[in-house]
């Protein structure tokens, strides 16, 4: 079973105090450290186990600038076999589709049993690329998969849908799915497995040497027009006091609203 | 000069990083309380190669150089350094079995140490003999095949853990030059004659088993010699000159652990109506603890790229050890000042690093030592 992998190196926002640049057309990542989209950790995961239990290979596909190749090593060192860099710098936030037709020439001629990818990525979140590319590609699709299993050249797949509820389809391979988290645990990376990576050489492809049309990549069918950090709410009311006096003014506030009898 | 890590360096910086972020929070709080170390713990580490990466490749090692273990240490102590020193301990001596060891003792015990299936030590301080080395009184007699080992040991780590130690002993006593009357003896831990008992009550690192050991008519074969008869003080240099380097690695752990825990409390806790990090008297500390932990590691750097290079430079490794434990010692200090009453309770990490750190500037090389090897090498 030959599987391919969406990866993406993203900045790690979630601790951190993002600022908007000047322009306010992007969020300033000068000062942000780049990993791999925790969504895409699990695909990688998910890859890895299923090219032990049934053979095959794994390939890692990143669109990204030259620092993205951290990621691609990544799942190399877990388990990975081969992994293609497209390398760019102006389309790393880009439109999905702009993304999905890169990775479309790139992949020209390749045939891959089945196609993982992060559900969305913690950056940008559109969690449009990896359904753009079935789309692309004309392979069946399904998204949110908290549960897989290949059962002959079919794949059987547990959707996280709301409300703790579930629901379990079958597509034909080849086939694209993206992973939600929580669908494995993902091993840590071994020192053997960075050593690994030593043999393997990254093929990189050059955006700009993939002629994509201008109508293709260049304009985009979505233009950003501003980022900006939400206001601060307002309404909020700080009780100041002694903790009795706290305790007194919010249970009068509670009980005014007819929160208390 | 290029001071950029290589592409599988920083990939071993993340695998640890990810590894020690993962396993070791959730439990260092216990290890301190109780004294005590999960060795299931050091067994991951040494499935996931952590453990001995400087050790040859045809001893099962991964082949790299002191600098990458110097790498592992410092993300590991990052996160805690009591599990680090337990994880990362249970090698030391190694170094000295690479350097001076037999093929056959190298074949014998040094895969048997990155497989996680045993744990060694190295026996050097005294009673009565600590920054002067050469002052160590256990004997080791010769009798027939055999060395006799009496003699009593102090702070040895991983004493009561480890499944063999090397043992720092007097073997030509009346030797007129008393840098030449020793010997490293490698001693399995199972012999009849071997007792250690475990010290309690250690200031910080309490998760690293510290222990006195007593040796008493304990019999080893004469091929547990390693190297040359009487070369051992010389040998135990050049063994400093690379466990050095892995203190400084531990200290700049410890200090970035500090300036974390500092950016992010005095950035939340607000007084006088605004966040303690606006307050230039925070901002001081705050930029001096980044500067010092950055020159530290640089300094440490060098150091261990040179040995790595083959080029080992004992005064430069002395400066970057002495250095880089002060710096340690001090980013603890400003973390718990900056913590306030927060910063005295166990609750909060920083009180662990305030205890742990006093060892950087304590075990193999007090800082005094430290600075006489620099200022020999300036004065001669």
């Amino acid at each position: 079973m030959d599987i391919l992998v969406l990866v993406k190196n993203v900045p790690e926002a979630a601790q951190a105090d993002l600022e908007i640049t000047d322009d306010g057309s992007a969020v300033d990542t000068d000062d942000l450290v780049f990993a791999i989209n925790e969504w895409d950790n699990y695909a990688v995961e998910e890859a890895v186990r299923l090219k032990e239990a049934h053979g095959g290979t794994v390939t890692l596909l990143t669109l990204g600038d030259c620092e993205a190749e951290d990621v691609l090593r990544r799942g190399l060192a877990m388990g990975g076999n081969r992994a293609v860099h497209i390398c760019d710098d102006d389309l790393e936030a880009g439109e999905p589709a702009a993304v999905v037709e890169a990775m479309a020439k790139v992949l020209a001629g390749e045939s891959f049993d089945l196609i993982l990818a992060g559900v969305q990525s913690s950056d940008m979140g559109h969690g449009q690329s990896a359904v753009l590319l079935a789309q692309r590609l004309g392979l069946p699709h399904a998204t949110m998969a908290v549960g897989l299993a290949i059962d002959g050249d079919q794949v059987e797949v547990v959707r996280e849908l709301e409300a703790n509820t579930s629901e379990r389809v079958r597509l034909p391979l080849p086939a694209v799915i993206t992973v939600q988290s929580g669908i494995n645990q993902p091993r840590y990376v071994s020192i053997m497995g960075i050593r690994k990576v030593r043999k393997i050489a990254v093929e990189l492809h050059e955006l700009e040497d993939l002629d994509l049309a201008a109508t293709e990549a260049g304009a985009s069918l979505v233009s950003r027009r501003k980022l900006f950090m939400p206001q601060a709410g307002q309404g909020a009311e700080i009780l100041t006091g002694s903790l009795e006096e706290v305790c007194d003014q919010a249970a009068a506030i509670i009980r005014e609203k007819g929160g208390l009898a | 000069m290029d001071f950029k890590l290589s592409k599988e360096q920083r990939d071993i910086v993340r695998a640890a990083k990810e590894f020690a972020e993962g396993e070791f929070p959730q439990r260092a709080q216990e290890f301190d309380r109780e004294e005590s170390f999960d060795p299931d713990l050091h067994r991951k580490a040494c499935e996931l190669g952590f453990v001995g990466v400087f050790i040859d490749e045809q001893y099962d090692g991964a082949g790299l150089g002191f600098f990458e273990h110097c790498l592992i240490v410092e993300e590991f102590w990052a996160v805690d350094p009591g599990i680090s020193q337990a994880i990362i301990s249970t090698t030391f001596g190694s170094e000295l079995i690479q350097l001076f060891g037999s093929q056959e003792q190298k074949a014998t015990y040094l895969p048997r140490l990155v497989a996680g299936e045993a744990v060694m030590g190295t026996a050097i301080t005294e009673p009565d003999a600590g920054s002067d080395p050469a002052g160590a009184t256990t004997t080791a007699v010769l009798d027939g095949d055999h060395w006799v080992i009496n003699g009593q040991k102090m702070f040895t780590t991983n004493g009561t853990v480890a499944d063999f130690l090397l043992v720092f002993c007097q073997t030509q006593p009346e030797n007129p030059d008393r840098h030449s009357r020793h010997s490293f003896i490698l001693v399995e831990t199972d012999r009849p004659g071997y007792n250690a008992n475990k010290l309690k009550g250690k200031l910080g690192i309490r998760a690293s088993d510290t222990a006195e050991v007593a040796f008493s008519d304990l019999r080893v074969p004469a091929a547990n010699l390693v190297g040359i008869e009487g070369e051992g003080f010389k040998q135990l240099n050049s063994f400093f000159n690379r466990t050095r380097l892995h203190i400084c690695a531990q200290a700049c752990g410890l200090a970035r652990a500090c300036l974390a825990d500092s950016i992010a409390h005095t950035k939340e806790r607000r007084q006088f109506g605004r966040p303690l990090a606006s307050f230039q008297a925070t901002q001081f500390k705050i930029a001096e603890m980044a500067t010092h932990l950055r020159a530290a590691r640089n300094l440490y750097y060098e150091a261990a790229w040179l040995v790595d290079q083959g080029k080992v430079d004992h005064g430069l490794i002395a400066m970057a050890k002495w250095y880089a434990a002060q710096m340690a010692v001090q980013a603890a200090d400003e973390a718990v000042q900056m913590h306030g009453g927060y910063g005295y309770m166990d609750e909060y990490r920083v009180q662990r690093l305030y205890r742990d750190a006093k060892i950087l500037e304590i075990y193999e090389g007090a800082k005094e030592i430290e600075k006489t090897i620099v200022a020999r090498s300036l004065l001669g």
